[in-house]
């Protein structure tokens, strides 16, 4: 693959937080125009991954790059020039409490174009209809439900057509209606616009519905990386483990611990 | 134990010097031109309304009170010397040179200061800086600068209001119910008010207070852990650490200004 094939390149990426390694020389790459899902267990990672590639938090080694363009330790101005070219959907969804939900989507687009105001509102129309929101386009985020506040946050994510697009968790919270809503919405997304999507999810079955590459994260780094098919096909039993959502293997469940029985039995002290 | 309160002692400082060290970042980055003037105008309008506007109807019910209690104490003691003619001087200096300024600034952490840190925190925590950020927008910009600049234009006013009900409660007090002749009550306040002595002096005093009262508010908010129990840490924190810092300052101030 030659280096402008992928759109995010990250190399020896090293990561901690406080004492705790989070990534150790991890090696990534997201091809363009794909859509790309990282699969992990819970609290492995995931999340600062994509707030490493946003350039939220930096690493402590290692390379991000976004368009060949290194992001790790870039000035302030070119980062916030890169990230006019990515769209982020939070977790939490994170719309703007106090503006409606019409005004969150024209909020990227007001605060970054000088479109006249009937072109934005047409922008934000489409953006709407897109997610099934156009009848919410004058709630408020507080009279939203969590499946459609993340829907909405799409619309806003993707307000200024940027390259990439990150989900993160897109389906937790979503009815099995709007689910398959947006898992059509990324692939459609993905194909009509051209952008590349990176998807991080639990939900096996949706990602690998989608998804044209897979990397499973766990233990610090990437355990297993190809397309849905052979992802399938693997026979490593952590592999294994994962694609069919099995607490006991070689991939921990817990979060590091001391030893449990010890732990249970050595109140003494 | 002798070592390990030493080394607590020790930690704790650092953990001080490192919050203010972030606390002068973030500052630095809200105050630094950002170039888009004339999109944060509004911005700063609404938090006029929301931190100023808002807090006019405590300011002026305190402010009302606080005239009439302190026009009622001074009589007492001011018609034993047969001096109750001066309770003008009395109120008024009382009021422009510590009241207005102390107790406006003291209000307005409560009020405006402790929201402000919620507000902030909350946004943190739903992550809305988070997407601010992924936007290509500086929260620093968006969120903290109008909010500052809020702060500090209004603390000032509502302290010259402040001072202005209670010098009316004042009034009410001791000339309409006390007996106080009304021409003297104003001749000689008016008298005895200097401009550069109290009014400017005053001024200055709120001017700081407001300064600090939503740099700690904006910063607690900002540095808040993001979960419920750190942004009510952090809202606690704000009130109390303000009403020190303007008690504090308000001494300083006051030798400064008029201990010669
Ligand atoms: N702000 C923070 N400060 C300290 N540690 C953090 C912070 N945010 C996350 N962590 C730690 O980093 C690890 C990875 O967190 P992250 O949110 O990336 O996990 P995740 O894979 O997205 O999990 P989930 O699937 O549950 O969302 C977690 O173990 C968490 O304890
Ligand atoms: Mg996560």
């Amino acid at each position: 693959m030659s280096v402008s094939d992928n759109i995010i390149e990250i190399s020896a990426m090293n990561f901690s937080r406080e004492d705790r390694i989070i990534y150790n020389d991890i090696n990534l790459n997201v091809p363009r125009g794909k859509v790309t899902a990282i699969m992990g267990p819970s609290g492995i990672g995931k999340t600062t991954l994509l707030r490493l590639i946003g350039g939220q938090i930096t690493p402590s080694s290692g390379s991000i790059k976004f368009n060949d363009q290194e992001l790790v330790n870039i000035d302030r101005k070119s980062l916030f020039k890169a990230r006019r070219k990515m769209g982020m959907l939070f977790q939490s969804g994170a719309m703007f409490t106090e503006l409606s939900v019409f005004d969150n989507v024209a909020f990227p687009i007001r605060e970054h174009t000088k479109l006249p105001e009937s072109i934005i509102r047409k922008i934000v129309l489409m953006k709407l209809e897109a997610v099934g929101l156009r009848g919410a386009a004058d709630l408020f985020p507080s009279e939203l439900s969590g499946g459609m506040a993340r829907r909405a946050a799409l619309a806003r994510a993707i307000a200024l057509d940027p390259d990439l697009i990150m989900y993160d968790e897109p389906f937790t919270g979503q009815d099995p209606i709007s689910m398959g809503v947006i898992v059509r919405l990324i692939r459609e997304l993905n194909d009509a616009l051209g952008v590349t999507s990176i998807v991080v999810s639990h939900d096996v079955d949706e990602v690998l519905s989608i998804a044209d590459y897979v990397y499973i994260v766990a233990n610090k780094t990437v355990i297993a990386s190809g397309t849905p098919e052979e992802l399938r096909q693997e026979t490593a039993p952590q592999i294994v483990q994962f694609m069919q959502g099995r607490p006991d293997g070689p991939v921990p469940f817990h979060f590091p611990s001391d030893d449990y029985k010890k732990e249970l039995f050595n109140h003494g002290n | 134990m002798a070592i390990s309160s030493i080394q607590q002692m020790g930690r704790n400082s650092l953990s001080v010097i490192a919050g203010l060290g972030r606390a002068a970042f973030m500052l630095v980055g809200a105050l630094k031109p950002s170039g888009r003037g004339v999109k944060l105008l509004p911005l700063l309008i609404k938090q006029l309304y929301v931190v100023g506007v808002q807090s006019l109807i405590i300011i002026v019910v305190s402010g009302l009170f606080i005239g009439m209690v302190l026009s009622l104490q001074g009589y007492t003691i001011l018609v034993g010397y047969g001096a109750e003619q001066s309770l003008g001087q009395m109120v008024s200096l009382s009021l422009l040179r510590e009241l207005g300024p102390v107790v406006s600034a003291l209000l307005f952490a409560g009020r405006a200061g402790s929201a402000l840190t919620a507000e902030i925190g909350l946004m943190k925590a739903t992550e809305q800086l988070s997407s601010l950020e992924m936007m290509a927008i500086d929260p620093l910009h968006q969120i903290v600068a109008p909010r500052f600049w809020a702060g500090v234009i209004s603390l000032p006013l509502l302290a010259a209001i402040f001072s202005a009900v209670g010098i009316i409660g004042g009034h009410l007090v001791g000339v309409d119910w006390l007996g106080v002749d009304s021409g003297a009550f104003w001749s000689v306040m008016q008298s005895s008010v200097e401009w550069q002595e109290d009014i400017v002096n005053g001024a200055i005093k709120s001017i700081i207070f407001a300064i600090v009262v939503t740099w700690i508010a904006l910063h607690k908010g900002y540095d808040a852990v993001p979960t419920s129990e750190g942004i009510s840490k952090a809202t606690t924190s704000t009130v109390v650490q303000s009403s020190l810092a303007i008690l504090g300052l308000d001494f300083v101030l006051t030798v400064v200004m008029f201990g010669s």
